[in-house]
């Protein structure tokens, strides 16, 4: 089991916002890699949804997903990218979640599970548990995270952490 | 009118920049953006249509006689 966790780089987004967030030249230090995020979009939605861009990668390029959502009501499942909140969500409220990439940097295809979630003080807001495929075998240095929609709101957050199991 | 941009930290050094998107890299999210749009408007109409007909259902068994209770048992 990793016993560490260690903060590797992180970014608020500035006034204006900006269409993602990346992470680039990621050591193969650890083992694990955990990015955690805090995400609202100009998007004219109540919820978004995430786009991946790996290795500096086009949008979810080399990727395939499987989620499971739910509402509190019914659940149902299709193959969006995590959810997030769009900005006609409860103002100042933010979609919140976390990736986890194991062996990011070993040489198979990199499998991967996150969940997250919309909040708004209303009727709907989902969670989301994601179960994703990046379907190439090398080693991954650079993760971007952006919207499916619009471009990321000001005070948006990502954490890239590294995990390490000696 | 400038172009979206995007942040970039080098994790190697700590630096992080600020860059402009490429006319290539805004047409392309321009275009993901519309995809996106297209299937979550899908995603949406066959919810409600779900939805939509399971409201039906459950009106045509009360018709039936069944209780609140017994209709939502067949759910379970």
């Amino acid at each position: 089991m990793p016993n560490t966790f260690e903060l590797i780089a992180s970014s608020t987004v500035g006034a204006g916002g900006t269409s993602a967030i990346t992470f680039s030249s990621i050591a193969s230090t650890w083992t694990d890699l955990v990015l955690k995020f805090s995400l609202r979009t100009d998007a004219s939605l109540g919820q978004d949804n995430v786009k991946l861009y790996i290795n500096g990668g086009t949008a979810n390029q080399y990727l395939t997903t499987k989620d499971v959502r739910g509402n509190g009501s019914a659940a149902s499942s299709a193959s969006e990218v995590m959810v997030i909140n769009g900005n006609t969500a409860t103002s100042n409220t933010f979609g919140n979640g976390e990736i986890y990439l194991p062996n990011y940097a070993g040489s198979t295809n990199k499998s991967m599970s996150a969940d997250s979630v919309s909040e708004n003080n209303a009727t709907t807001a989902f969670t989301f548990l994601n179960a994703l495929l990046w379907s190439q075998t090398s080693a991954i240095t650079s993760i971007a995270i952006g919207s499916a929609t619009g471009n990321l709101m000001q005070y948006s957050t990502a954490y890239l952490y590294g995990v390490k199991n000696a | 009118m400038p172009n979206p941009t995007r942040i970039e930290i080098n994790c190697e050094t700590g630096v992080e920049s600020i860059i402009e998107l490429t006319d290539a890299e805004v047409a392309e999210l321009t275009y993901q953006a519309e995809l996106a749009a297209e299937k979550k408007a899908e995603e949406d109409a066959k919810a409600s249509a779900e939805a939509e007909a399971k409201a039906s259902a459950q009106a045509k068994l009360a018709a039936l006689g069944l209780t609140a209770e017994e209709i939502a048992a067949l759910s379970k």
